[in-house]
């Protein structure tokens, strides 16, 4: 059973045709990752599973996305969809509050109010960011007073105090230093057990190291998509070939 | 110290020009600072020796002239007026930025209302007041056409600020609060008006500022009486019309002049406050 199913979707903005026709299955509990030059729709697809398209004037999709065999652009909530599929963002985004505030801010949306529980899920969400250790003496100070890898995992954390079952990526690692880099790939590697992750990136080797399956995206297109492993070792694309061994992007 | 002006005559010896631009702005310089000098010290030292005890008695006679009861009108006509404006400023400039659609007609049409309402002279405001408020509407000149015609020339005061500072609010904050699955109506009460708050505080002490400042708008609309109103339809006057009155009637331009000195006191302190209020926003 796939996790996402999409059928023929295309997407407008305007005039401009920015997805042609993507046909994709992604699995669960794997890490899928969408790699691409600039401008190739990866992202723009990436926000097709949230609808975080929607609040893009002059958007228009056609064609279907099932998850768990549901057309998400159909009779769903989109907040009850953004809560099952989380997103972290290309740059740190912490909210100008504290850092337990931070994490508690979605459960809190979705009615969480008892403060034992939400001290439990907050440090849950932060154990499984892990930056428990570095924030636990400072919860309740600003968030934005963190480094940027430290927000970067902050936000991971709270994206988990929803309990999504899917956890989109946009480039999380694009803002951060090697070392941060690192911490977070790591942690991807950890949550896949417990979520669906799908993951755009810049960086070949990063697609390599995280991810077990890698779509590769040109033109608003999707030209190949493989397991990891097969699609950097023998691409069965000559664009896709190109591109990895670097002759463009 | 010497070598450096040394240097300096040498560099505007190869370019003139450049040293008669320095002493322009230096003239201008002086000009505007020694403008503002020469006001405040001409108030203060014609004003400050008759700031007598009287001045500040509870009540007002035609001996003491006493400026407590317009004081004390002053603030009530700030917070009340603000009490108005405030929800109407604040709920348009959220629709305009977090809810319509970028440029439509709405829009566009609330702009240029917004526009047009910041650029008429207060003292047009202030006849309209009569006409509607005093005279239309019945309520005399009263405290509440006071009121109401101060609300509505603060409004696109309120409006535009709240408007910037939800503009200056990181759209990054905004999609992550969707992302959580957070409505349009949470994000926007828990995200972005809190974060918006520096902005929209400068707004409000620009307004208090206007509304103290103000005479044009209330002398046909509050009326002159020199008394606390004691109901929203009874007339009043705020300090800034007692001392537009005292120097109109002549008899005590002594006591008019102290009363410029509370008058300059609140507003500069007021200024203060907002530059105090700007400068932390900018630091965020």
């Amino acid at each position: 059973m796939n996790k996402f199913e999409i059928n023929n979707l295309d997407l407008h903005y305007g005039d401009f045709h920015a997805l042609k026709n993507i046909n994709m299955q992604i699995k669960p509990n794997t890490v899928t990752a969408f790699i691409g030059p600039s401008g190739c729709g990866k992202s723009t697809f990436l926000r097709t599973l949230n609808r975080m398209n929607d609040l893009v004037e002059g958007c228009r999709i056609t064609g279907e996305i099932l998850m768990d065999g549901k057309n998400i652009y159909q009779n769903t909530d989109v907040n009850l969809l953004r809560k099952e599929v989380g997103m972290v963002f290309q740059k740190p985004n912490p909210f100008p509050m504290s850092v337990y505030n931070n994490i508690a801010y979605g459960p809190r949306t979705h009615g969480i109010t008892k403060k034992a529980q939400l001290d439990e899920i907050v440090e849950k969400s932060l154990r499984d960011a892990a930056i428990w250790d570095e924030v636990k003496d400072r919860l309740h100070k600003s968030a934005l007073g963190l480094s940027g890898g430290q927000q970067q995992r902050l936000c991971i954390a709270r994206a988990l105090a929803v309990k999504p079952q899917v956890l989109l990526m946009d480039e999380p690692t694009s803002a951060l230093d090697p070392i941060s880099t690192a911490k977070v790939e790591d942690l991807v590697m950890e949550l896949k057990k417990d979520y669906t992750i799908v993951m755009v990136t810049h960086n070949m080797q990063q697609a390599m190291r995280a991810s077990d399956e890698t779509a590769f995206f040109l033109l608003g297109e999707m030209v190949e998509k493989a397991s990891t492993e097969q699609l950097f070792s023998s691409p069965q694309d000559k664009r896709c070939e190109d591109y990895i061994t670097g002759r463009f992007g | 110290m010497n070598a450096k002006i040394k240097q300096a005559m040498a560099t505007y010896k190869r370019s003139p020009f450049s040293f008669i631009m320095r002493l322009m702005l230096i003239l201008s310089i002086t000009f505007t600072v020694g403008m503002l000098a020469f006001i405040l010290i001409y108030i203060l030292a014609k004003g400050i020796p008759y700031l007598s005890p009287g001045l500040f008695s509870f009540n007002y006679t035609s001996e003491n002239v006493s400026m407590m009861p317009s004081i004390i009108t002053t603030l009530m006509m700030v917070g009340l007026s603000l009490i108005i404006s405030l929800p109407f400023g604040i709920f348009t400039a959220v629709y305009l930025v977090e809810y319509a659609v970028k440029g439509s007609k709405v829009v566009e049409i609330i702009r240029l209302t917004t526009e047009t309402l910041s650029g008429i002279p207060s003292i047009v405001y202030g006849l309209f007041g009569n006409i509607f408020f005093v005279t239309a509407l019945g309520w005399k000149y009263s405290f509440l056409a006071g009121v109401m015609t101060i609300s509505i020339m603060i409004l696109p005061l309120i409006m535009r600020t709240t408007e910037e500072a939800l503009i200056a609010v990181p759209d990054d904050w905004r999609q992550a609060s969707f992302g959580l699955g957070a409505g349009n109506l949470r994000t926007v009460f828990k995200v972005v008006l809190p974060s918006a708050v520096p902005g929209i505080l400068s707004g409000v002490i620009l307004a208090i500022g206007r509304t103290v400042g103000e005479t044009a708008a209330l002398i046909y609309t509050l009326g002159t009486m020199a008394k606390i109103p004691n109901s929203l339809f009874s007339s009043g006057r705020t300090l800034a019309l007692h001392m537009w009155v005292l120097s109109g009637e002549g008899l005590h331009i002594n006591q008019a002049y102290a009363t410029a000195v509370v008058l300059i006191v609140m507003v500069v302190g007021i200024n203060a406050l907002s530059g105090l209020v700007a400068n932390k926003l900018q630091k965020r």
